[in-house]
């Protein structure tokens, strides 16, 4: 099996080009990196024919021996229209993230830190909500014990004054 | 079985709509279900009595031995009755414990019926796997019920910890029942505990039976989610939590202790867990204001006692165990029950506000006095019979020898122990709910109707009765203990004359007497005493750092954005198979430097075209380099006997560069930059890094090839698909299944476009003329005559004010012949007279040509693919020279519907074939001499074909019409909106 080696370091180099433009931040520049990428990737696949041959489509006098592998074209032919799919829906994120940043001004640079802090924020606030849930259900089960010497006759003071220095208490604590 | 779970199903589907109708009446509708289960269940117990259980089974996953199997045998009719016994009596209760406005009121109604369906399969499986079903089941219906008020924190907190708790209980069952299953051989539960699995698996797999058991039946140390789960309505407390629920575990014990009751693991678990349990939960529940906490704590204790007595593995244990488990299921429901009363009579379960309930309320009183002397053993009620025979069998057994006695004891003291606090807290609840306290005032009540107490009186009076008639009810109870290895002799009664237990009895009596009596040292004692097992604390730390920790990791992990993940993929990429092909050893024998000569010239221009398209800053240059390396491809394959590529990338090429366009035009022109120099040289690194390994990897991908391709059988594979083009026959037949799935994604991709552009809605057309806004219709647009600019103008303001347009080539232009339909909707300053005639001289000769790529593609170049991209670049020429009216004459149709139409008959001729007997996407063919196209056979992949040609033709539609003329529609909007402060007309609600 043999292949060309043009082919192979045309394929390294548009990969190489579109794997680093693909890590800036600009959506428009990650689709830029895609094609790219695409690109080289269907090389690779078609690079896999091996030797090329006459196109492979029987006639009169084809013969079928010196015909192109045409598996690897069949893969490629798909992938490039699968391309324009994915090209015309990035675009499309594109152009919908722009319109909505519009407000702002960060044209279609994607968010990272602002987003990632709150996302941490976000996530806080769960855990705050579901241990508010569970400190919820512990206070009432706790409410329910009874205190030793809380006599009944003074039951109802008492409580209130139980009450009274929680809330003081916690009013100290903020 | 099966006929009658499947009847709770239907029923629990169709109780929310008829809950809409009838409002709370529904409940006693829906409890004839389980009443009706009860009443046949009934009918069977002659059968089981007999020694045959009645079994179902059908087949279900035959691959894992696992069937729908379904076995009523005495230990499951009795547990079969008790669920549905309890589950008709508290839905009839539900009845006047709701008020019709009682938010999601069918949802309750219909999930607790549920759960009684779901509780009724859980007994009486005979599948293990299908028993694990119907528990996760119990489960996630649990979490909802006590979820009910979804508004209220300690109702989510509640729900949840009780579903965390009780599934982690059932994986580790799970992990036990394949265990247990696979060593045995077999799922079925009741050949497992006939012959049963012995060693190291048997012990692990038990005992991590058991941990779910014990966490379903809230034993120690899972105990807290129980008193928990009272923020449920009290029905569900009464039913799930009391007496059906939570004696899931004591069934799985009770199922298991014939058979697996000698094991090691088995009795420190049962027996140590068990007597901790009713201690802790007797000891918590003597401390309660609450009274349905105070009941909760109780049945944390009760279940630790019916594990102890049901698992201890003697055949008199087994007897008291069960009746106790009877006695318990209906002294527990009605004390709930009447505490729901309570509750809703007065406002609140707080003893301390109650006083006077006693005398108002006689009957409540008289009820709950029964359920709770059944609680506490006194005589003689069905509590006490069962409690006598408890004793019993343990003194019996301490007489035994081994290692028997000492458990014997263990269980003896611990159950003496915990009946003593059992009567002082069931003492304790009395006097909490119905004494008149001297120092509160009279509660105030509003009596929720009379009939709310048949359900508790029912089951009160149930105790009382039973315990009577215990030498009926005793053959039941007896045909499951004889399972168990004991004497058969020792039978259930009232009276047995002066034995020890009954002085065991009076004795608890008397302590617990004591206890209540110095209420105020226990009280003392108990806040003293550091809680020993506050396992709820240390749940709820686990939750908690388990929470900050998975927010901890996320925010570590995922804080550097989309280039950061990138980066990272890209970096194990380069790692993982750049290490892998370096250490491979299979290079290519012999490489060519080049193909054909000018092969090196064209990749040349491509790898710099690539370059430099990393630095250019302009985002349309950038594009035009990329597209230079995409007609680079074109080239290459056109040259190298690949014509189907070449087109395809040509036309792909030129539809992508115009999209491009269509976006950039309206996004800044230059690149915002942000990225610091130093991400520059980073970004080359990694990038050349990963060029570097790509090209290995071609490399060593070419090298590793050994065997001849497969293009050698393709030829005589394609004639026999009646095709001579190869490619396009495996497209359209041989690999037709892939291309289904990429047409899939085409259609997918479409959507996602229009979806993304449209915003109130993507269904239609490009917009039409004769739509209305514009107020022309056809007829003038067919009529080449020139016009005065100012009537053409008039009706465009909606479009574009170009009200100031007076120049003269604006005129001029405006009375020229209309080339194209909508040619007069574009302002006649962005007209081109040159492009107009083109496009009309084109349009039509591309599609005809496009059909006929379409229909020759299965002998020549082309295809469906082909053509629908030619198809596809004639529709953008119409659009770039005559806008999106234009578009929308030129393409008279619903992008979506073009896109339907090519799946469906893609998809249909896949099918078709099934109903003619043969395989998805047997081919089929029809052959016709065809003027000019020459032969054609005209077959199912044709027809497959014209369904690709339509979802290509419907994606280029799709996106033309929303990244072209909504985008169009939308720019003119913000343009009018800087022109004139009058609200835009609103286009977008029809597109």
């Amino acid at each position: 099996m043999t292949g060309s080696l043009t082919l192979v370091v045309l394929m390294a180099v548009m990969f190489g080009a579109g794997i680093s433009i693909m890590l800036e931040r600009s959506l428009t520049r990650v689709l830029i990196g895609f094609l790219l990428v695409g690109n080289a990737v269907n090389v690779l696949i078609y690079l896999m024919s091996g030797a090329p041959g006459l196109a492979p489509i029987l006639g009169e006098g084809v013969d079928p021996d010196e015909i192109s592998d045409p598996l690897p074209q069949a893969f490629v032919l798909t992938a490039i229209v699968i391309n324009l799919g994915i090209t015309a829906f990035m675009l499309a994120l594109i152009y919908r993230s722009w319109w909505l940043a519009q407000l702002g001004a960060k044209g279609d640079l994607i968010d990272d830190e602002e987003e990632d802090l709150h996302d941490a924020e976000e996530a806080a606030d769960l855990i705050r909500i579901s241990a508010a849930d569970d400190a919820a259900i512990q206070e009432i089960i706790e409410a329910s014990d009874e205190e030793p010497d809380e006599d009944l006759e003074f039951e109802a003071s008492a409580r209130d004054r139980a009450d009274g220095d929680d809330r003081t208490d916690r009013e100290a604590d903020r | 079985m099966i006929t009658s779970l499947a009847i709770f199903a239907a029923a629990s589907v169709l109780t929310p709509w008829l809950t809409k109708r009838l409002g709370r009446r529904v409940f006693p509708l829906i409890a004839l279900v389980p009443a009706a289960t009860f009443v046949v269940l009934l009918t069977w117990l002659p059968g089981v009595l007999a020694g045959t259980p009645v079994v179902e089974s059908v087949t279900w996953i035959p691959e894992l031995d696992i069937a729908l199997s379904f076995r009523m045998d005495a230990l499951a009719l009795i547990l079969s009755l008790v669920v549905t016994g309890i589950g008709a009596l508290v839905l009839l209760y539900c009845t006047w414990y709701f008020a019709d406005d009682e938010p999601a009121l069918g949802r309750f109604a219909a999930l607790l019926l549920a759960f009684a369906g779901v509780m009724l399969g859980l007994v009486t499986s005979d599948d293990v796997f299908v028993l694990f079903t119907f528990w996760e089941a119990t489960s996630v219906l649990s979490y909802l019920l006590i979820g009910h008020y979804t508004g209220r924190k300690e109702s989510r907190g509640a729900a949840l910890q009780a579903l965390t708790v009780t599934t982690f209980g059932g994986l580790a069952m799970l992990v036990g029942l394949v265990l247990l299953a696979v060593e045995g051989g077999t799922t079925s539960l009741s050949e497992l505990i006939a012959h049963p699995v012995t060693g190291a698996a048997a012990e692990w797999g038990i005992a991590l039976v058991l941990v779910g058991a014990i966490s379903k039946s809230a034993l120690v140390p899972f105990h807290f989610w129980l008193p928990a789960a009272m923020a449920a309505p009290t029905p569900v407390s009464a039913y799930l939590h009391a007496a059906a629920m939570v004696k899931a575990g004591v069934y799985l014990v009770a199922r298991l202790a014939p058979g697996y009751a000698d094991l090691e693991v088995w009795h420190p678990i049962v027996i140590a867990l068990g007597v901790l349990t009713m201690l802790v939960g007797g000891w918590r529940a003597l401390r309660q204001y609450d009274l349905k906490l105070l009941l909760a704590y109780g049945t944390v204790s009760q279940l630790g006692f019916l594990v102890l007595v049901t698992g201890f593995g003697t055949r008199d244990a087994a007897l008291a165990g069960v009746a106790l488990l009877l006695a318990h299921a209906m002294f527990k429901a009605t004390l709930f029950l009447t505490v729901g009363i309570i509750d809703h009579s007065a406002g609140t379960r707080d003893w301390r506000k109650l006083s006077g309930l006693g005398r108002r309320m006689p009957v409540i009183t008289a009820i709950a006095a029964l359920a709770a002397a059944s609680m506490a053993g006194v005589p003689p009620l069905l509590g006490f019979v069962a409690k006598e025979g408890v004793l019993t069998a343990f003194i019996d057994a301490t007489a035994e020898g081994g290692s028997i006695a000492t458990w014997a004891w263990i269980a003896l003291i611990g159950s003496v122990a915990g009946s003593v606090l059992t009567f002082a807290y069931t003492a304790r609840f009395l006097w909490g709910a119905f004494s008149t306290k001297p120092d509160v005032p009279p509660t105030p009540l509003h009596a929720p109707g009379a009939a709310i107490a048949i359900a508790p009186a029912t089951l009160a009076v149930g105790s009382l009765v039973a315990a009577f008639a215990i030498g009926f009810i005793e053959p039941l109870l007896a045909a499951y203990a004889d399972e168990l290895p004991g004497g058969h002799d020792t039978h259930l009664a009232l009276w047995h004359g002066l034995e020890p237990a009954l002085f065991i009895s009076l004795g608890i009596f008397a302590i617990g007497g004591l206890l209540v009596w110095g209420r105020r040292e226990v009280a003392r004692l108990q806040a003293a005493v550091v809680p020993m097992v506050d396992s709820s604390r240390g749940y709820l730390g686990i939750v908690s750092a388990v929470d900050r920790t998975a927010a901890a990791v996320t925010t570590a992990i995922q804080s550097r954005g989309l280039p950061g993940y990138l980066t990272i993929i890209i970096a194990v990429f380069i790692g993982g198979l750049g290490t892998a092909t370096i250490l491979n050893s299979e290079w290519p024998a012999d490489i060519r430097l080049w193909d054909f000569t000018s092969q090196p010239f064209i990749a040349f221009v491509m790898c710099v075209a690539a370059i430099a398209a990393v630095m250019v800053r302009q985002r349309m240059t950038a594009v035009l380099l990329v597209s230079v390396t995409g007609y680079g491809l074109v080239l290459l394959f056109g040259m190298s006997g690949a014509p189907d590529l070449a087109l395809t990338q040509a036309l792909v090429e030129t539809i992508v560069i115009v999209v491009f366009v269509l976006v950039l035009r309206r996004l800044p022109k230059q690149i915002a930059q942000r990225n610091p120099p130093v991400h520059k040289l980073a970004r080359g690194v990694i990038g050349g890094l990963a060029g570097l390994v790509m090209g290995v990897i071609g490399l060593v991908a070419l090298g590793a090839r050994i065997e001849p391709t497969i293009a050698g059988g393709l030829p005589a594979l394609a004639l026999e698909a009646h095709g001579k083009n190869i490619v396009n026959v495996m497209l359209v037949d041989i690999r037709a299944w892939d291309t289904l799935g990429e047409i899939s994604v085409l259609v997918a991709v479409a959507t996602g476009v229009a979806s993304l552009i449209f915003v109130s809605g993507r269904t239609g057309g490009a917009p039409r003329l004769d739509d209305g806004d514009l107020g022309l219709d056809r007829r003038d647009r067919m009529r080449p005559l020139p016009e005065p600019a100012s009537s053409i103008r008039a009706p465009r303001t909606s479009l574009a004010n170009t009200d100031g347009e007076t120049d003269a080539a604006g005129e001029a232009a405006s009375t020229r012949q209309t080339w194209l339909l909508a040619g007069r909707t574009i302002s006649p300053r962005n007209r081109s007279i040159l492009i107009e005639v083109l496009v009309r001289l084109l349009f039509h000769p591309a599609i005809v040509v496009s059909v006929f790529l379409l229909f020759v593609g299965h002998n020549a170049p082309g295809g469906g693919f082909a053509g629908g991209l030619l198809a596809g670049l004639a529709l953008v020429a119409r659009y770039l020279a005559g806008g999106r009216y234009e578009l929308g004459e030129a393409a008279p149709v619903d992008a979506g519907r073009l896109l339907g139409t090519g799946l469906l008959l893609a998809a249909g001729t896949a099918t078709a074939s099934l109903f003619f007997g043969g395989v998805p996407l047997e081919s089929a063919w029809f052959e016709t001499e065809v003027p000019v196209l020459g032969t054609i056979s005209i077959g199912t992949s044709t027809l497959f074909d014209i369904g690709v040609y339509l979802v290509v033709v419907g994606l280029v539609l799709d996106i033309l019409r929303s990244l072209g003329g909504e985008v169009d529609r939308q720019q003119e909007h913000a343009d009018d909106d800087v022109d004139d402060p009058e609200p835009a007309p609103t286009e977008g609600a029809r597109a």
